[in-house]
């Protein structure tokens, strides 16, 4: 009975390194992500470098939108720290309510990004107003793309935890940390990068 | 447990699922060896797509603008009563590479032999993450979908080259395709998250769930090539996959990433899809080459020549591909300064690939060898692959290369790579472990009769064409004989052709002994080849968890022809001490 549970848990945990076999897995995901990235993030500086009148693009964006969402997105980072903490003390109560704001906080980012969006568009700067626009739709997009994933593995992980059934898989938490810390960080290169330079 | 090699302990079997019924047995199967087949499946049907195209090209370049035979059925606009017109001819191009490379090669040799190797390879009940697997598969069939649809919409599939340069492939208007270009597109994308969560599986795999003992520098060579091989996949597809949002974004949204009218760089598009492109073509060498890796000590009864040096040439090479990738570039209109130091790597990369083969040919050196149909395809494997590395030295240095780009020439060096590893390397790994997949032997003459008009007709296709890219005969051009100076060339182009279709048809032994093995071929014993590695360790075919037992590892892969047993193998597996007693 119990014995089949550690089985199953066993080979969630299997391990011939030390490091278990999901946050291995995860590190080289996020080991290609990073060069996904880096690779937009280097075209970009060098376009950018080359281009010098994008200053004056860069100056339709709000920095105060593009400020708050900054926090609610870190903020996110530090709440599924949170859960994950909660998930070490056992605290399955806890787990859930902070899982839960972090997932409120994923939605909120893609509300005001959505928001900021429409208002550009509005405005008459679509992709294909100039390259800094191109630019700036491509690059936050992917990032959207990342966030959205984030929150629907969240909300996966939360709905199995509010049917109890994440018990023997709590470490998930880690791994789903892991990820949003991430996309989190994409941001944060993003942010200054679009925003400020 | 004596286990002080991996610091960890054997993990318990699986309970043994065996009543799991049809669908979750062949089709939503989460067993590696299933999705192994899968993966074969997948990559043998697109071989004869890929295969067709490429005779509908060779028949054009014969007998330009006359009806191909076999193909008068194909309708209006691609083809005119069985004529291939330019734009068709240009579809053809592209397909044919893009099908080769992502959906044949990268299949049979990442998805078939990662698949089915790595677990009973290292002695692990199946991948880490086993329904991530089965994940994998299932987005590389709906990828394959997509790009099978995209040969049916509006405009036909994409005719921009495999390599998709932009600004040809940026506008719907410089091609005449539309949706297909953005099907190929989105194929891609999809083929490249299947093989990213196959990586990341093969790799977690590889590194945590190797049986006690087995460390690293006894893991078998093949494993060292498929996992070198998914390093170089994950760490080089991130920026051509933003490339390729980039690039859907300038056909969709009217953005000028590509198009210098709007301030864009096509040749960004070309760096992005090179520093992923060279790296790839070492990601389908490798696993080729380590087919041959595997065979060719079973065959001579000597331990691998060098497994360290091999090791290590192996990382070396995966480390310098990543900063060759402009040599694709010479001619594109690249700085002058920077075609000396992608020169001088390019020439560098060429060490590790030596070292690489004179340590295959040490391991013949002196060997007992056998030549059974397996055999025969690893020195193909070996033989082809020389030509082809000795002659991307020449591509390698920029003056030689600014005479021989896009030519001929060029064609007959990638296929030389290409084949060897693909095709050479491909049937060399099938034909041996045939018997572990299916639990049946494939027959020995249809094989023998296979590999000698593939290894013949294949050189008859390919060698020749070095001769029409030195005199000039450009690549991807629709119909030589417009050009006044390659017109002495053609009856080269027409012997060229037949061989080809012969190459083709050579092919049909092949299929014949597949399905008649599958259903008739003498049953396989648990090893037939007498090999040492851990998949003779267990029934042919292995059952679902793959051992009976953890197996425990006391030595390297290739110990042939020990002094110590009676014997000429001895298996990772079996203890020495006490002294075994002498089987048979
Ligand atoms: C010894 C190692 C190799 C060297 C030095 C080398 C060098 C080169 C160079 C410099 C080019 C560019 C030629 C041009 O376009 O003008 C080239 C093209 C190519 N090589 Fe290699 N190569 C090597 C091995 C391989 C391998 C192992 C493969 C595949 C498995 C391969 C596949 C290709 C392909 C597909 C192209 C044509 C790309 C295109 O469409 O433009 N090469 N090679
Ligand atoms: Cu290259």
């Amino acid at each position: 009975m119990s014995q089949t549970h550690a089985i199953e848990s066993r080979t969630d945990t299997l391990t011939g390194t030390g490091i278990p076999s999901g946050r291995l897995g995860v590190w080289w995901f996020l080991a290609s992500e990073i060069i996904l990235f880096g690779g937009l993030i280097g075209t970009f500086i060098l376009f950018r470098h080359g281009n010098p009148e994008w200053v004056a693009a860069a100056e339709h964006l709000s920095l105060t939108i593009g400020t708050i969402n900054t926090f609610v997105l870190l903020t996110s980072s530090l709440t599924i720290v949170m859960a994950f903490a909660a998930v070490d003390k056992g605290d399955s109560r806890r787990m859930r309510t902070w899982l839960f704001l972090t997932i409120l906080l994923g939605f909120v980012f893609l509300g005001i990004k959505a928001f900021e969006w429409s208002t550009e568009i509005g405005a008459g700067f679509i992709p294909s107003t100039g390259g800094f626009w191109s630019f700036y739709y491509a690059m936050t997009g992917l990032h959207a793309l990342h966030v959205m994933a984030g929150i629907v593995i969240n909300t996966i992980l939360f709905i199995s935890a509010v049917l109890d059934r994440l018990k023997p898989h709590e470490y998930r938490i880690e791994l789903a940390g892991l990820y949003w810390h991430f996309v989190d960080i994409v941001w944060i290169f993003l942010f200054p990068l679009l925003y400020l330079a | 447990m004596s286990d002080s090699v991996t610091g960890k302990a054997p993990p318990e079997a699986h309970p043994h699922h065996t009543d799991l019924g049809f669908w979750r047995t062949y089709v939503f199967s989460t067993d590696h060896k299933t999705i192994a087949k899968q993966y074969l499946a997948i990559g043998l049907f697109w071989a004869i797509v890929g295969g067709l195209l490429a005779y509908l090209m060779r028949w054009q370049l014969a007998y330009p603008e006359t009806a191909v035979p076999g193909f008068g059925w194909v309708p209006e606009p691609h083809m005119v009563d069985g004529i291939i017109p330019p734009e068709f001819y240009n579809m053809l191009i592209t397909m044919h590479g893009t099908v080769m490379v992502f959906f044949v090669a990268m299949p049979i040799l990442l998805g078939a032999f990662g698949n089915f190797l790595i677990p009973l390879m290292i002695g692990a009940q199946d991948m880490a993450f086993p329904r991530l697997n089965m994940l994998s598969v299932w987005v590389l069939a709906f990828s394959s979908v997509v790009l099978l649809v995209s040969f049916f919409v509006p405009g036909g599939a994409a005719a921009s080259g495999w390599t998709a340069y932009a600004p040809l492939s940026a506008k719907a208007v410089y091609t005449g395709v539309d949706w297909g270009q953005n099907l190929w597109i989105i194929a891609l994308a999809l083929e490249f998250a299947s093989f990213l969560m196959g990586g990341v599986n093969f790799l977690t795999t590889a590194i945590n769930m190797r049986a006690p003992g087995l460390s690293l520098f006894r893991l078998p060579l093949m494993v060292w090539m498929e996992l070198t091989a998914a390093v170089l996949f994950l760490l080089s597809v991130g920026p051509l996959i933003a490339g390729a949002v980039m690039l859907l974004l300038d056909r969709l949204a009217g953005t000028s990433f590509f198009l210098p009218e709007g301030g864009g760089h096509p040749l960004l598009w070309q760096h992005l899809f090179w520093f992923f492109g060279h790296p790839e073509v070492y990601v389908i060498m490798l696993p080729g080459m380590g087919a041959a890796l595997e065979i060719l000590p079973v065959f001579s009864r000597k331990p691998i020549f060098g497994y360290r040096p091999i090791v290590y040439s192996t990382i070396a090479a995966g480390i310098l591909s990543f900063v060759v990738w402009a040599h694709h570039m010479f001619p594109s209109g690249l700085d002058p300064r920077l075609a000396m130091p992608f020169s001088f790597t390019t020439i560098l990369i060429s060490i590790p690939f030596a070292i690489i083969v004179f340590a295959m040919i040490a391991t013949l050196w002196g060997g007992s060898i056998r030549f059974p149909t397996p055999m025969l395809y690893a020195l193909g494997t070996l033989a082809v692959f020389i030509v082809g590395g000795l002659t991307g030295i020449f591509n390698g240095s920029a003056p030689a290369d600014i005479y021989i780009h896009d030519t001929y020439f060029v064609v007959s060096h990638f296929h030389y790579t290409l084949f060897s590893a693909v095709f050479f390397g491909g049937f060399a790994g099938i034909y041996y472990w045939f018997p572990k997949m299916f639990g049946r032997m494939m027959n020995e003459t249809l094989g023998k009769i296979h590999f000698w008009l593939t290894f013949i007709f294949f050189n008859a296709v390919f060698f020749p064409m070095f001769f029409l890219g030195a005199g000039g005969m450009m690549r991807r051009i629709y119909n030589p004989l417009q050009y006044e100076f390659l017109q002495s060339l053609q009856p080269l182009n027409v012997f060229i052709t037949y061989a080809a279709i012969v190459l083709f048809l050579g092919q049909l032994p092949f299929v014949v002994n597949f399905f008649w093995s599958l259903w008739a071929g003498k049953k396989a014993e648990q090893n037939p080849w007498e090999a040492n590695t851990l998949e003779w360790t267990t029934p042919s075919p292995p059952p679902h968890g793959n051992f009976e037992a953890i197996p425990v590892v006391y030595r390297g892969p290739y110990e042939y022809s020990l002094p110590e047993v009676s014997e000429d193998w001895l298996p990772q597996d079996r203890p020495v001490e006490p002294r075994p007693v002498p089987a048979g």
